[in-house]
């Protein structure tokens, strides 16, 4: 904070005016996602689940990259936004697929206000122990829940009417469903690089590097926490929610351990707190899964064990970690030079 | 030499178009990591145990096996498998399936894509009826545990019996089946306790307890195959169920045969209801046995997962020589309900109706056998037993 008015010039002032500002590369995963579609017609149900893993794990970094709350139970939100879809569904109540996800992230939202109303009391280990904890009660109440949830087998065959009134969901060739996801996508992520480019997440950052002197500098700390749970949690729910559209079936494989600790593996791998960690980490991690476990069905695992030994080895800032270690490198070292870790505490 | 080159191309030509019109692709679905990679081995083996063994039947056509790793019960992975084996590699056939929910799942994908598909093991009852195009060489969960429901009241003269089960869909079904059968035919359900999920293996002894302190004749136990079992056979011997006169019965799931050795003498005694056991008395399964010990060491036993794998395959292979290689979808199924087979369970064929199983079921008691491991002796038998939740019409099989 050491930049003042008076120095428009300043580079650092220069750095913080152009710091929202579009860069030519931010296109390149639109245009890819788009190549995508094209050219590989055969692979869309991979690439809807792909697109979806994206959405799902920038919520997560909006939590965790931003703000700094490290949760294991993110898949509580995703499971919510899923259930409440299926849910609605299944039963007849409801089944338009926009206002549909608009519920998922309602439902979703109420899901992450109150849980994180409770649980931002704590910090660390035993919040990390707690989302564990509500992420695994809500997939007992659904196992529980037969009559509603359909328990382990799930709901299955949901009747989604096609987009619009127009596109329909076809099961083989998911057309429909990947510009759907890519376009509800593309959406969020405006919304989140908007929100982390704007005082509230430049203020969530200083909660995550020093909440204590946020706390001195008179910052409400716990609400904006709240607030931050509750909308990340909510494009879980959208997440979860296009996932049982998509798939039109819903079961407790959207809610276990299984895939909170994924998307947090993706994140990690990727790099957290750098929005565009989540397009990296999900594209390295489950294309790599998907096409190792083509060729070695029974061996696969191994492969994408050994990629994150290194990463974690390696690479503490992921992948999107070595390319700005990379990049620093060949910039001409003339300007004087900022310290480049981030001040410790 | 221009012609000499030419003339061969089109040798290879002609001979590869042969050799493509006699190629059967089958798309494989299993879980083989995690923690069904066990049950994916055994039926991959069974499969591959029944190209080796019956050659001459799969002459003229070439099986290529096109595997997929449904990786968990989730779903969403299986569901892509299908998707891609369909539009990428426009095989013939589907086949594999070991957990329900992803069978569910691949349902609607199965619908869209128009090509027979055989499940061979997942068990919930009303899995054939969500696409047309499935057919199920394994089992339902109301073959074993409604004909033991009916054998526990006539055989073993019990009057009254507690329910165990684990608490999902497989257990509540097995539950359904026994209870139904078993008051049916005069006897009462005293007790019915949910014994925990199937992720985990649970401590037993409560709920045991709980049974014991009941008094019933039998105690009915469903608990997935694999490590639940053995858990099982411990606690029943710990508590002195047997010392207090409760039989533990069940269907074969609790006595799979690659975990009986394991299981140790606190599993004498116990008696099942299943379609098959690596101990069946018929010359058809001890070649199968014999066969299965020489290619995967004296120690490896087939059990029933195999024998779904096994039969999978002699269904594919009836349709394929019905269909003279040009397996559609609609085609297909007609030529399946025409299958019958001498399986090493005995003789199986399927329903044409509801596209399921019609199997015998053995009534079998473990005993020490006289090399002293432990093996099942069969003591009664139901022939052609249908699945009784789609024969009596049961929600949600209706």
């Amino acid at each position: 904070m050491s930049v003042t008015p008076h120095m428009p010039d300043h580079p650092a002032a220069l750095a913080l005016a152009r710091r929202h500002s579009l860069r030519w590369w931010e296109s390149l995963p639109w245009i890819a996602a788009l190549a995508f579609f094209f050219a590989y017609p055969n692979h869309l149900g991979f690439g809807t689940e792909l697109l979806i893993m994206v959405l799902f794990a920038i919520s997560l970094d909006l939590a965790l990259g931003y703000a700094g709350i490290i949760t294991l139970g993110h898949a509580a939100f995703f499971g919510a936004g899923a259930y409440t879809v299926g849910i609605l569904a299944h039963h007849g109540i409801w089944n338009e697929p926009l206002t549909g996800l608009a519920l998922a992230a309602l439902v979703a939202a109420a899901v992450g206000f109150l849980s994180g109303l409770v649980l931002l009391r704590t910090t660390g280990l035993t919040f990390l122990m707690l989302t564990l904890c509500t992420m695994l009660m809500l997939e007992e109440a659904a196992n529980l829940g037969h009559h509603w949830t359909g328990g382990f087998d799930g709901l299955p065959s949901l009747n989604i009417p096609p987009l619009f009134g127009v596109f329909e969901f076809n099961p083989l060739i998911p057309k429909t469903q990947f510009l759907y996801v890519l376009g509800v996508l593309f959406l969020c992520f405006l919304f989140v690089r908007m929100l982390a480019y704007s005082p509230f997440g430049q203020g969530l950052t200083g909660i995550r590097e020093n909440t204590l002197r946020m706390h001195a500098v008179g910052a409400p700390v716990r609400t904006r926490l709240v607030v931050c749970y509750t909308i990340s949690a909510a494009i879980a729910g959208i997440a979860g929610g296009i996932w049982a559209q998509a798939n039109a079936y819903v079961n407790l494989g959207t809610l276990g351990l299984d895939r909170a600790a994924t998307v947090l593996i993706i994140l990690v791998l990727g790099g957290f707190g750098r929005l565009y960690g989540a397009f990296v980490g999900a594209v390295a991690y489950m294309v790599l899964a998907h096409f190792l476990s083509k060729i070695y069905p029974t061996a696969w695992q191994l492969g994408l064990g050994l990629l994150l030994v290194v990463i974690a080895l390696f690479a503490r800032g992921g992948m999107l970690g070595i390319g700005e270690v990379l990049m620093q490198r060949l910039r001409p070292k003339i300007p004087p030079k900022e310290p480049a870790s981030r001040p410790s505490p | 030499m221009l012609k000499r080159i030419l003339a061969a191309s089109a040798a290879l030509a002609v001979s590869t178009a042969l050799a493509g019109a006699q190629e059967v692709k089958v798309g494989v679905v299993l879980p083989y990591t995690g923690i069904g990679a066990e049950f994916a081995q055994l039926i991959d083996r069974g499969m591959e145990m029944y190209l080796k063994l019956n050659a001459d039947k799969v002459k003229p056509y070439q099986i290529k096996l096109i595997k997929r790793d449904a990786k968990n019960p989730g779903g969403n992975d299986a569901r892509v498998a299908t998707q891609e084996l369909l539009t990428q590699e426009k095989v013939d056939v589907l086949a594999g399936w070991v957990y329900s929910p992803n069978a569910i799942a691949s349902a609607p994908v199965v619908n869209a894509g128009k090509k027979f598909a055989v499940i061979m093991n997942a068990g919930t009852a009303h899995i054939t009826q969500m696409s047309g195009y499935y057919a199920r060489t394994s089992f339902s969960m109301w073959h074993a545990g409604y004909a033991m429901g009916e054998a526990a009241a006539k055989q073993l003269k019990a009057k009254t019996a507690v329910v165990g089960y684990t608490d999902f869909p497989p257990g509540k079904d097995s539950l359904n089946a026994f209870k139904r059968a078993f008051e049916a035919s005069g006897g009462k359900v005293i007790d019915e306790i949910p014994m925990g999920g199937a992720g985990a293996v649970p401590d037993f002894t409560p709920f045991f307890q709980r049974a014991k302190d009941k008094k019933p004749d039998v105690f009915f136990v469903f608990v997935p195959a694999g490590d639940h079992a053995a858990a099982v056979t411990r606690t029943y011997g710990a508590l002195g169920m047997r010392q207090a006169g409760i039989r533990l019965i069940g269907p074969g799931d609790i006595t799979q045969d690659t975990k009986l050795q394991a299981m140790g003498d606190a599993a004498i005694g116990l008696i099942t209801m299943h379609h098959y056991h690596a101990d069946l008395p018929n010359a058809e399964n001890k070649r199968f046995v014999a066969e299965w010990k020489k290619a995967y060491g004296a120690n490896a036993v087939p059990d029933f997962m195999a024998v779904g794998g096994y039969d999978g395959m002699a269904l594919i292979m009836h349709v394929a020589h019905q269909l003279k290689g040009k397996i559609d979808g609609d085609a297909a199924i007609k030529a399946a309900g025409t299958f019958k087979f001498n399986s090493p369970r005995g003789p199986i064929s399927i329903d044409p109706d509801t596209r399921d199983i019609v199997m015998n079921e053995y009534l079998s008691e473990v005993v020490k056998g006289p090399d002293g491991r432990l093996m099942q002796k069969v003591i009664g038998q139901i022939d052609n037993v249908k699945d009784a939740c789609k024969a009596q019409k049961i929600a949600p099989c209706k």
